[in-house]
């Protein structure tokens, strides 16, 4: 071991996102990966050691690594989500862990709306259950480009390959089934370690990587020269000074692609064309920037573009006041039909009106369920909304950042809704018995 | 493990790929910019502590080649380091910026604050920046908070919303989605932004290094005359110490962090080049705070206490 600290060289960046329940053993892996990664330091391990000494608890309880909040340690839950950060020789890690019960959808399409990767726990003895499909539904919705299941308490089934063998199948395919694009299952225990760091001495029938191998390799980002440009304005710079009297650059960060000096690109929603002049990387020229730099860009034509405008190139979205999507509620004010409230896509906040909430979708059976009155917190569904201006927005399936978007309440500013462009599944299954016919606890 | 597995993933395996350092610089700028295009009266809170000079250091890159269009504010408690006190006069200068000082000294002289027990300032320092805002009508604050430093921190949003008293309610925060940040806010309401939610201390010591930060010499090894309290080393000063049972001595230290001199302690430490802190720290087995910050001592909650009263 040398004395300059592997974590000096990790280069490279992943978020992911952890879900399951307490039962799952979520802590205990968390808490692994933590200690075994030596993020732990000697100081917080102390201060666990000591209140868990105080609640009466013999060993450590590595859940109050995590829980925070003085309410989550009295009442031994985890409320909110909580952001981690360790690193290996190879790679810096953000981990965003999300409550297994409490606010529990709304917590994990928070987690998981910034994640590259999900690690979806299950118990080997329990098997795929409900939570752990809607758990890779709500994985699937926010299009976490890449699913772990790790089927963990391995050892209380004898690490028995057949058990291991018959879940990975039965979640591989119901992930693929969702349009998840890559599903990779790794038999664990978090309790005895096997194959979270170091590989398991008990399953030599397992040829794959232990979960922190898969975590340091999983390629990161998508590549940004197979996707079309888009640059969202956030705001105009123009110094007018002495030295720059007629600077004038549009400073953004790249959502998705690549944007190369002489370029054509189209400014939305005006639709006027244009070329790069010039690319400004932090007070760097350069010839070329990508997704997800931010850089201040100048153009060849003086145009009227102001913040809320989008410089794309390749196809770009027509602009539309007509939005369909499917969101997630997050307030506990209910989201309904004929609602007025801002709509918050990118750099730009437009006033909008819920025409219609289509249908919810039952997250653990993936039915729609239509004459919703209303959409409650932690559910989901699909809504048309009309904007006063028009939006350039992507499918979110194809962009996970234009295609996104908030719904706010203009009276006091809350987030009230999560929304997605465009359907989050293709399999959705359409029940025969429509309207308010249906006996529903969601009314 | 075996030494194949030890090779980092290095940014340059795709001409596209982005360092750790360049991923967090641009979500941090894009931050900055953010709230540039959304807020009427953005402030920097600015210490001299690294974590605030990171800030800065974004701010000028991102707003380059004009001027940061956000003016400084700084909570004097008036036990600071006199070194990190010209540092900040001087980058103040160099950069033409503007600075707002709050001092913690006026509102003990006008009787709206007492001075503690243990003599420690930096929980004063919340009246006087709740004023500061309120007289200067600040919309936006940026303060250098990490999410990696402290366990109530870990669950602070980058865009948080203060009530009229500046309070943080922990179980009312806006779900925080994507880089969709929703600084909506009521007149007379603010919201606290942090730029660095994502950066951990060796994040920062990693960019100092690479950007050439220059920083308070406080920050590197040095010889001071220090005395033992509460476990950590603390500097002679005007604010009290040493009492006659804590011998002074002279010391090689260095400042992990830096904070009101009654509260923060120096760390051994003969690493007086960037390179030779960035080796100790990544080697520590104690976190910043915990190795130099007697005010998180206080209880399990100290930090989200104060934080619910409206400190950083």
């Amino acid at each position: 071991m040398t004395t300059t600290s592997h974590e000096a060289t990790a280069t490279s960046l992943l978020r992911f996102a952890t879900a399951g329940s307490v039962d799952d053993g979520k802590s205990t892996l968390v808490g692994r990966l933590l200690h075994d990664s030596k993020s732990v330091l000697a100081d917080q391990l102390e201060a666990v050691e000591h209140a868990s000494r105080n609640r009466g608890q013999e060993a450590p309880d590595l859940a109050l690594l995590t829980d925070g909040l003085r309410a989550e340690r009295e009442q031994g839950i985890t409320i909110d989500v909580a952001y981690r950060y360790f690193a290996t020789p190879r790679r810096r890690f953000i981990l965003a862990d999300t409550p297994g019960h409490v606010q529990y959808t709304r917590n994990m399409v928070t987690g998981a709306s910034t994640a590259e990767l999900a690690v979806v726990l299950v118990d080997a003895r329990n098997g795929v259950v409900e939570q752990t499909r809607r758990h890779a539904a709500v994985a699937a919705l926010l299009r976490v480009p890449h699913v772990v299941l790790a089927v963990n308490k391995m050892d209380l089934v004898d690490y028995a390959e057949p058990v291991f063998a018959a879940i990975a199948a039965e979640f591989t395919a119901y992930a693929a089934s969702l349009g998840v694009e890559d599903v990779l299952a790794v038999p664990i225990s978090a309790l005895a370690g096997d194959n979270v760091v170091e590989p398991s001495a008990h399953m030599d029938w397992y040829g794959g990587p232990t979960l922190l191998e898969h975590l340091e390799t999983v390629p990161v980002g998508s590549d940004p020269s197979s996707e079309p440009a888009r640059f969202p304005v956030q705001y105009v710079i123009r110094p007018q000074t002495e030295e720059h009297p007629d600077y004038r650059g549009y400073a953004g960060q790249l959502a998705s692609g690549v944007l190369r000096v002489g370029d054509t690109v189209t400014v939305l929603p005006s639709g006027h064309t244009t070329t790069i002049a010039g690319i400004d990387a932090l007070g760097r020229e350069t010839d070329l920037a990508w997704a997800p730099q931010s850089v201040t860009v100048r153009l060849a034509d003086d145009l009227d573009i102001s913040r809320g405008d989008l410089i794309a190139a390749g196809a770009a979205p027509a602009p539309t006041k007509d939005i369909e999507a499917t969101v997630s509620h997050l307030n506990e004010r209910p989201l309904r039909a004929g609602d007025k409230v801002l709509l918050k896509h990118t750099t730009r906040t437009v006033r909008a009106l819920v025409k219609e909430i289509s249908y919810r979708i039952d997250i653990d059976s993936l039915e729609q369920r239509s004459g919703a009155e209303g959409l409650n917190v932690n559910d989901i569904g699909h809504v048309r909304l009309r904007t006063a201006e028009p939006l350039a927005l992507d499918a979110y399936h194809d962009n996970r950042r234009t295609g996104s978007f908030l719904l706010i309440d203009p009276a006091d500013g809350t987030t009230l809704t999560a929304g997605m462009a465009g359907e989050a599944f293709e399999t959705v299954r359409t029940t025969d018995a429509p309207d308010a016919s249906e006996e529903e606890d969601w009314v | 493990m075996t030494t194949a597995t030890d090779s980092p993933v290095r940014a340059g395996d795709s001409p596209f790929a982005l360092s750790h350092l360049d991923a967090l610089e641009a979500e941090s700028v894009h931050v900055f910019r953010e709230v540039a295009g959304e807020f009427e009266r953005p402030v920097i809170l600015f210490s001299g502590g690294k974590d605030s000079i990171v800030m800065l250091h974004l701010a000028l890159k991102a707003f380059h080649p004009a001027a940061i269009p956000f003016s400084l504010l700084h909570v004097d408690t008036g036990h600071n380091f006199p070194e990190v006190i010209a540092y900040r006069d001087r980058v103040v200068a160099q950069h033409n910026l503007r600075l707002h000082v709050a001092h913690v000294q006026d509102f003990i002289d006008r009787g709206v604050l007492r001075e503690r027990p243990d003599g420690t300032r930096n929980p004063l320092q919340t009246v006087p920046l709740l004023d500061a805002i309120e007289k200067n009508r600040f919309d936006a604050v940026f303060g250098g908070g990490r999410r990696d430093e402290e366990k109530a921190r870990a669950k602070e949003r980058v865009f948080s919303l203060r009530d009229e008293f500046g309070a943080w309610d922990p179980r009312r925060q806006r779900p925080e989605l994507w880089s969709l940040y929703n600084g909506r806010h009521a007149v007379g309401e603010h919201v606290r932004v942090f730029p660095l939610s994502n950066w951990t201390e060796l994040d920062v010591w990693q960019y100092i290094e690479r950007e050439s930060i220059e920083l308070p010499q406080i920050y590197y090894a040095h010889e001071r005359d220090v005395f033992a309290r509460s476990g950590m080393w603390l500097t002679a000063g005007e604010w009290g110490g040493p009492r006659d049972d804590e011998p002074v001595e002279r010391r090689l230290v260095r400042y992990r962090t830096v904070g009101d001199m009654s509260c923060t302690g120096a760390v051994d430490s003969d690493a007086t080049t960037i390179e030779a802190v960035i080796a100790e720290i990544a080697a520590s087995r104690l976190t910043e705070r915990g190795a130099t910050r007697a005010d998180d001592k206080l209880s399990e909650a100290a930090m989200e206490d104060r934080k619910r009263e409206g400190y950083f």
